[in-house]
């Protein structure tokens, strides 16, 4: 088990920002880690890496107690922090330099492996600039590169595509995905085709509690019992009248002749609501189904009023 | 450890604050030792080196907290302190590498005064004398002294993330241990507690090494002082454990 995280509370204050959470990340995972903007996500990352001390619970990095080892635990441990701090006056072959050292590396062998990593992280043409100097999407794989310098077992990426361009977070994408042969990978992130594209498995916390910790397929396929149609007509149908149509669970009126119905998956309601158009006399301008994404199994997950 | 003593030396190296640093000390301490009338040697008359002592922990007072008030505010404000954390590196290394770098610096800066020394030594009449002793127990002092002034410095900067919060602190702490305390034992008082008053702070141990003698009591002084503002500083580094 590489990651194990048992009844962790964290507290600041009175706030709990992490709620007697609990999961494991096993040896060569790749998991990603969802959650609301506050849930706990951040405060988790940095439960792991040793940076803040539990309130109570153990939390292990292979086997490893962060508490009671925690020199240990950083040695094995890549992390990139959340807005990738950067000495922005050093050189980034200073910079690596620096940081491997910091991990015991030295001399020939950390040179190879400086000039290994800069060419992994796609660095090799602004290997000699100051990082001041790089845009976003390159401090960003400095980050990476900084986090992946000692070959770590594990690593930890606190939202590493934010505040990027869609062509950024796709090359920050395969970056990780190259990178992460062999290696167990905990990232949390926002952008739901990313964890589609990337994990094996999420976990979901929402409050700094768990809500969900399972595969894509298998969160989805929960959502898949329901199908979500965005229908559109002339004039405004009553809500109970379109209740009636077979199949309808729920409706939500977006206002202006918009619709949004909740419908069970077997059944393809589309021809009843085109009829039932057709016998209240309502032009139907739009009918669209929407297909069960993370997105959806996210929200779901992770509304507000959910018990 | 070493990995950051080199690192912060390298950025004292390339951020210029090295080169102002030394050379605005050495300006200073040269302009008045050898050109303002009212301090120069030439005018005084005597050969000895008593305005580079007198006035270079007035000089160090606002000095060394410019050099350490950004340590560790700088790394708080710009989250790097969590990147620093999360590496294999203890609290005392990092500690003692910034605290080192620092006092290696205000060692940089004093050293090429040596060549004062020297002048003065020439100018003597006859030429040679001076108390070399003096001289000695002096310089004892004034590096002891920068060592002091930079715990308080690394102290002040983990104090708060904003630097000019962190350089006032520190003048201020640098200003109540070198003089404070003498100022204060003089009120009238304290009877017979004067005298213990007087030796927390600085001035006392200072003028006794300055006279030539290194007694190590003095020597004490000086490394407790440093050791004490050191483990608050590793005291409160690691309060985020608690």
């Amino acid at each position: 088990m590489s990651i194990r995280v048992n009844d962790l509370i964290k507290t600041f204050g009175t706030q709990n920002a992490v709620d007697t959470l609990s999961f494991e990340v096993k040896d060569g995972e790749i998991v990603g880690f969802l959650g609301p903007n506050g849930a706990g996500k951040s405060t988790t990352m940095k439960v792991i890496t040793c940076f803040l001390p539990p309130t109570s619970g153990v939390v292990e990095v292979n086997g490893h107690d962060v508490v009671k080892n925690p020199e240990q635990v950083k040695k094995i441990l890549g992390y990139l922090p959340e807005h990738n701090p950067l000495y922005l006056d050093m050189f980034v072959r200073e910079y690596l330099n620096f940081i491997g050292k910091v991990h015991g590396m030295q001399g020939s062998r950390l040179k190879t492996r400086i000039n290994e990593i800069v060419s992994l992280c796609g660095l090799t043409k602004e290997q000699n600039k100051k990082v001041e100097a790089l845009s976003k999407g390159y401090r960003q794989r400095v980050g990476l590169a900084q986090a992946l310098i000692h070959d770590p077992k594990v690593l930890i990426l606190d939202e590493p595509t934010t505040g990027l361009d869609p062509n950024q977070i796709i090359e920050i994408r395969n970056l990780i995905k190259s990178l992460a042969r062999n290696k167990t990978v905990l990232f949390s992130s926002h952008i739901m085709q990313e964890v589609q594209a990337l994990c094996d498995r999420v976990i979901v916390i929402n409050d700094g509690k768990l809500v969900a910790s399972d595969t894509i397929k298998t969160l989805s396929a929960d959502e898949n019992k329901r199908a979500i149609i965005r229908a559109e007509f002339s004039n405004q149908p009553d809500k109970h009248e379109l209740l009636k149509i077979e199949g309808v669970k729920r409706v939500d009126d977006l206002g202006d002749g918009v619709y949004r119905l909740e419908v069970d998956a077997h059944i393809d309601a589309r021809p009843s609501i085109f009829k039932f158009a057709a016998e209240k006399n309502a032009m139907l301008l739009g009918l669209r189904q929407e297909e069960a994404s993370m997105e959806t199994v996210f929200q779901e997950l992770t509304k507000p009023d959910k018990d | 450890m070493i990995q950051v003593f080199t690192k912060e030396l390298n950025s004292f190296l390339n951020s210029l604050i090295a080169y102002i640093v030394i050379s605005v000390f050495l300006a200073g301490i040269g302009l008045l030792m050898w050109v303002f009338p009212d301090t120069s040697v030439m005018e005084y008359g005597y050969a000895d080196m008593e305005t580079l002592f007198r006035l270079g922990p007035y000089v160090f007072m606002f000095l060394i907290p410019a050099i350490t008030m950004r340590m560790f505010a700088e790394e708080k404000k710009a989250g790097t302190m969590e990147l620093l954390l999360t590496k294999p590196l203890t609290d005392w290394q990092i500690i003692f590498g910034k605290y080192l770098s620092g006092w290696s610096l205000v060692v940089f800066a004093v050293l090429p005064t040596v060549i004062y020394y020297w002048s003065i030594r020439q100018l003597g009449d006859p030429a040679g004398n001076i108390d070399t002793a003096a001289v000695i127990g002096s310089y004892l002092g004034l590096i002891l002294l920068g060592g002091v002034f930079t715990s308080i410095g690394v102290l002040s900067s983990l104090l708060t993330a904003n630097q000019i919060v962190s350089f006032i602190i520190a003048v201020f702490l640098c200003f109540i241990f070198y003089s404070g305390f003498s100022s204060l034992a003089a009120l009238n008082n304290w009877g017979r507690g004067a005298l213990l008053f007087e030796q927390f702070g600085i001035l006392y141990h200072y003028n006794a090494l300055s006279k030539g003698l290194i007694d190590t009591r003095d020597v004490l002084y000086f490394a407790s002082v440093i050791t004490l503002m050191l483990l608050v500083t590793k005291l409160i580094l690691g309060s985020r454990k608690w």
